[in-house]
């Protein structure tokens, strides 16, 4: 799927959470908020932009698709 | 006239203390304040009468209904004479009788007595009360002054004003202003030369009339009758039923003959319109029967090829043949469905669980996503269940209303006449949209403030409100502190009570004055009931969410959540909007708004429905032609729904419906995605099948067949076929069975049945064991989600900015005689009033490109260009334009692009950023249009089907 239209979409989610997540919290809010709502390959799509670099995602973006990464790999080695 | 099944009781009920009195040696016990002639219906008595009416106040103007009461020398007028204790009342005497008679031979004398051949025989007032009183002829014969040989005004395309039949009850004027409240009708001049009159005495097509038919059903004679009783005839049937427009979802009586509606009268007994209709719902039914009505399933291979009449079988077995087949080679999530709001409760059901259950996919999703998905959230989210919290009786109670991004009048009409209603006894008014709606001022109404914001500056506008309510100390301590999150408050006041969020710094981004913003703060937060109403002005922004959750933040601030009066009230667009939602449609949910990770309800329903379900949500449409668009998603029903039509950068949406590889559409017409569609199932219309819609209200209506469907199957039956062919069993005899399954899995609707429906005409849910009637008001003693929860609402400014090559900012709606994407009233003659869709633009903007009204103007975005004629008007602000889209040509959505909402992904139809050009011909893109057009709806019979790609 293409990068550009889901980093727009994170990011767009991070605008949110910036204000109304509690101090440290925004990445983790961030991140469930795409894990309930995102279809896999929508997750699986910005996991593997991140991989690549991850341009052009925010700095509490980018922590939130890291936890979606690491739960990801986890969920894969249970 | 009104229903045919209808007893009218004379005048309205009212609700006074019991009152115990004589009529006629009967007792008769009944509240204070109601009439005489009520009182002896009730009884079982009819008292003669002509200008009265139970949905109209005593007018006392025929003198028909003249009583005797012991102790009174007179003869006083039972419609307008009250009821006292004690009181011994007389309807019938031989001194009545002669006073009745001779009233009633004076308008005979005026009135031709060709009853036969008239359309309202059977039906009419004034032909039953004389048979009533005696008279079958006037004694005065046909010499004088007469009322006869006057022009019939047949401008309205859906009835006639034939003033050789007006008796001048005053009955159409006054249901014009009390039911309706346009007060278009007027009785002009004085005593015998009086006569009704539409506006200045014009056309009634030309005049304010708003054609919601109110004075057609309150005529007593045929004066006002609809066409449609000298072309199909008198009905001979009445089915009890629900409207298929918008969300206010009106109950009607679909009066039939001959397996044809006649009329659709609105039901007196109606919860959600109590006897009131619109030019949509009363009038525009006839798409039902449209020549363009699609009744033989086709399929063809490629979009290129002619459409091929088939066989019901044939073509469930090719549709479900190629869903297997993509799903063998693509994987099982490269298919997916889309439930329509326009369909009812259990065929949006049946989808997703077609989807979920015989696809194995959660990627089902519903046109809810481009209009109110971010209020399922934002509601969900704050106050924990994602619907309204009211009835709409409750704006009666109601002291200060705020709308929001709505335009009642146009949108919902029905509920605006209840809205202008309690306006006009005194409740007040604020308006918050870019455009000057009617609301802001119209006959007997006038918004007490309205805050002509800037488009796409919601958040901005609620969060200066919510500062000047916090700030200025008139926050709700006691309320919030007792049912609220008192952290999430703590920090969400903080953030309002930013000198950022006040009303003057934000001035410069909101356009609205800041001195106007404290005034409306101000009168919403001191009301003792304060009302917020908000459409898609608030959700279609890519901070729709945010704007919900700041106005749930202002209801809960205030304390205006939780009894009548107050509320937060989202008014949906399309009729079962709600019930779409309800039923589980969205990709992330099951029915009843539970999450499909929620191990415990995932387990119910696979166990209900003997299959393994995925606990991923699956994709949203837009995600769908994403997916589409890279070559992870090939296939898709769509019931009812025109994705290509409604949903925004059609560009883009042409080419993801381009790239499937089996397109299924289940539609009354070859509509905009049928162009690009593999399979074509036809559909069957409201008034061709059995079900249950739900309105903005949660009010569950019975959704009755009135007619045979056309192509001899109801929608759900289509549905369970094509599951069958997939290999899962669907097999329900009737949706009574589909309602009860979805009972049985849904908390909300465990007490709900056809049986319960019938019994109480309509219920609101949750209606349980808690609330075996169902829930009018909800949050009543605390919120579903336990504590209101306050979130932080940010502004974030769109990023669709203006610029100097695109330095106008479009916004789009609805007007009244259109619906949605005007694929059922575009074929009606509500094209009378709205044939093609325009641009309105400002004088001064006008003025510097060159502009006049009816002019045709490019519009040009960052998506794509269309060309539609102008209209110069003050309506809306210098700097927006404003058009409709209900008009595939139009190409709205060819302007409008891919931003959406951060939560939900609900397009940002109300900001675009344009330049407007005067221009000589059709853009490049309706050239183009029209080609594929043609191209893609041909039809031939005899052409063989050629290999699926």
């Amino acid at each position: 799927m293409d990068a550009d239209y889901l980093i727009k979409m994170a990011n767009q989610i991070g605008a949110f959470f910036h204000g109304e997540s509690a101090p440290g919290q925004a990445p983790a809010d961030i991140a469930g908020h795409i894990e309930r709502f995102w279809d896999k390959r929508m997750k699986a799509a910005i996991v593997a932009h991140l991989a690549a670099g991850g341009h052009g995602l925010e700095p509490a973006v980018r922590g939130a698709v890291e936890i979606i990464a690491r739960a990801q790999t986890a969920k894969a080695a249970s | 006239m009104y229903a045919i099944d209808h007893h009218d009781l004379g005048t309205p009920a009212t609700d006074g203390a019991p009152v115990t009195l004589d009529i006629d040696g009967q007792s008769v016990t009944v509240p204070a304040g109601t009439s005489l002639m009520r009182a002896a219906a009730l009884a079982g008595g009819a008292i003669p009468k002509l200008c009265a009416t139970d949905t109209l106040k005593a007018f006392g103007s025929c003198r028909l209904c003249l009583v005797e009461i012991e102790g009174r020398k007179d003869f006083p007028a039972s419609c307008t004479t009250p009821v006292a204790s004690g009181m011994k009342v007389r309807t019938q005497s031989e001194t009545l009788s002669k006073l009745r008679r001779g009233v009633m031979e004076l308008y005979v004398s005026d009135h031709p007595l060709e009853c036969a051949t008239c359309p309202a025989q059977g039906h009419c007032e004034l032909e039953s009360m004389a048979e009533a009183v005696g008279v079958k002829a006037s004694p005065y014969g046909g010499t004088g002054p007469r009322h006869q040989g006057q022009p019939l005004d047949n401008s309205n395309p859906y009835f006639n004003f034939n003033p050789d039949l007006c008796i001048v009850c005053s009955r159409c004027v006054r249901a014009c202003n009390e039911v309706q409240g346009t007060f278009a009708l007027s009785i002009d001049s004085r005593g015998f030369a009086s006569k009704i009159a539409a506006s200045q005495d014009e056309l009634f097509i030309t005049s304010e009339c708003v054609s919601c038919g109110a004075c057609v059903e309150s005529c007593p004679t045929a004066a006002l009758s609809e066409k449609s009783l000298i072309t199909v005839g008198k009905p001979t049937e009445a089915v009890s039923t629900t409207c298929a427009y918008c969300g206010v979802g009106c109950s009607f009586v679909a009066e039939v003959k001959d397996n044809a509606v006649v009329r659709m009268a609105p039901n007196r007994d109606g919860d959600a319109n109590h006897g009131h209709a619109c030019v949509k719902g009363r009038f525009a039914y006839g798409y039902a029967t449209h020549a363009d009505r699609i009744t033989k399933p086709m399929v063809r291979a490629n979009i290129t090829d002619p459409w091929r009449e088939v066989s019901w079988d044939e073509a469930i077995a090719y549709a479900a043949g190629e869903f297997k087949r993509i799903q063998a080679k693509y994987g099982r999530d490269s298919i997916g469905g889309i439930t329509s709001s326009r369909c009812t409760n259990e065929e949006t059901y049946l989808v997703q669980k077609l989807v979920r259950a015989a696809f194995g996919t959660n990627n089902v999703d519903t046109c809810a996503r481009v209009c109110h998905s971010p209020t399922g959230y934002g509601l969900k989210a704050t106050i924990g269940e994602s619907a309204g919290t009211q009835a709409f009786t409750s704006v009666m109670d109601a002291d200060v209303i705020v709308v929001i991004g709505a335009n009642p009048t146009d949108g919902h009409p029905v509920f605006a006449s209840q809205l202008k209603r309690r306006l006009r006894q005194g409740a007040k008014l604020v308006v918050i949209d870019p455009r000057a709606i009617d609301l802001v001022r119209t006959p007997h109404v006038r918004a007490e403030h309205h805050l002509a914001l800037k488009p796409g500056t919601n958040v901005a506008v609620v969060n200066a409100i919510a500062h000047v309510v916090v700030t200025e100390g008139l926050a709700r301590e006691d309320y919030v502190a007792e049912r609220c999150d008192t952290d999430s408050y703590a920090r969400w006041k903080a953030f309002v009570s930013q000198p950022a969020n006040s009303p003057e710094a934000l001035e410069a981004v909101t356009g609205v004055p800041a001195a106007t913003v404290r005034a409306a703060a101000r009168l919403y937060a001191t009301a003792k009931n304060g009302a917020i109403y908000y459409g898609l002005g608030v959700t279609e922004h890519s901070q729709g969410t945010t704007t919900v959750m700041a106005i749930a933040n202002l209801a809960m601030v205030t304390g205006n959540v939780g009894r009548e009066g107050v509320g937060i009230n989202p008014l949906r667009g399309q009729n079962n909007v709600q019930g779409s939602c309800d039923m589980g449609s969205f990709p992330h949910e099951f029915p009843g708004y539970r999450h499909v990770s929620d191990e415990a309800t995932r387990q119910l329903f696979s166990s209900a429905w003997g299959v393994p379900l995925q606990g991923e949500p699956g994709l949203r449409i837009p995600n769908m032609f994403e997916a589409a668009l890279d070559g992870s998603f090939k296939g898709l029903y769509v019931q009812g729904e025109d994705i290509a039509q409604s949903d925004p950068n059609t560009q883009h949406v042409s080419a993801a419906l381009t790239s499937l590889e089996c397109l299924v559409v289940q539609d009354l017409f070859l509509c905009e995605t049928a162009k690009f569609a593999h399979v074509f199932l036809p559909g069957s219309s409201f008034l061709e099948k059995d079900g249950t819609f739900t309105n903005a209200e949660r009010r569950i209506s019975r959704v009755r067949q009135a007619i045979e469907p056309l192509a001899g199957l109801a929608d759900w039956e289509v549905t369970c076929r094509l599951s069958n062919a997939l290999g899962y069993p669907m097999n329900y005899a009737h949706p009574s069975e589909i309602m009860d399954e979805i009972a049985r899995l849904t908390p909300t609707f465990t007490g709900v049945s056809y049986e319960a429906l019938d019994r109480l005409g309509s219920i609101q849910w949750p209606c349980n064991a808690d609330a075996p009637d169902g829930t009018p008001t909800m949050h009543i003693e605390r919120f579903v989600r336990g504590v209101g929860r306050f979130y932080v609402t940010e502004y974030v400014p769109t990023d669709e900015r203006v610029n100097s090559r695109f330095p106008l900012i479009l916004t789009t709606g609805r007007i009244l005689s259109q619906y949605n994407v005007g694929a059922q009233t575009r074929r009606t003659d509500n094209v009378a009033w709205h044939s093609e869709d325009r641009l309105e633009i400002h004088p001064d903007d006008a003025e510097a490109r060159g502009i006049n009204s009816g002019d045709w103007v490019g519009i040009a975005s960052r998506a794509g260009d269309t060309v539609l004629r102008a209209t110069v008007t003050e309506r809306v602000q210098q700097g927006v334009v404003y058009t409709t889209f209900h008009f595939p040509e139009s190409g709205a959505n060819v302007i409008t692009t891919d931003n959406s909402d951060w939560a939900t992904n609900c397009p940002e139809y109300k900001v675009t950023a344009v330049q407007v050009t005067k221009v000589s011909q059709p853009s490049e893109w309706q050239t183009r249009y029209r080609q594929f057009s043609k191209e893609t709806t041909r039809v031939a019979r005899e052409t063989p089907l050629s290999t699926a790609g």
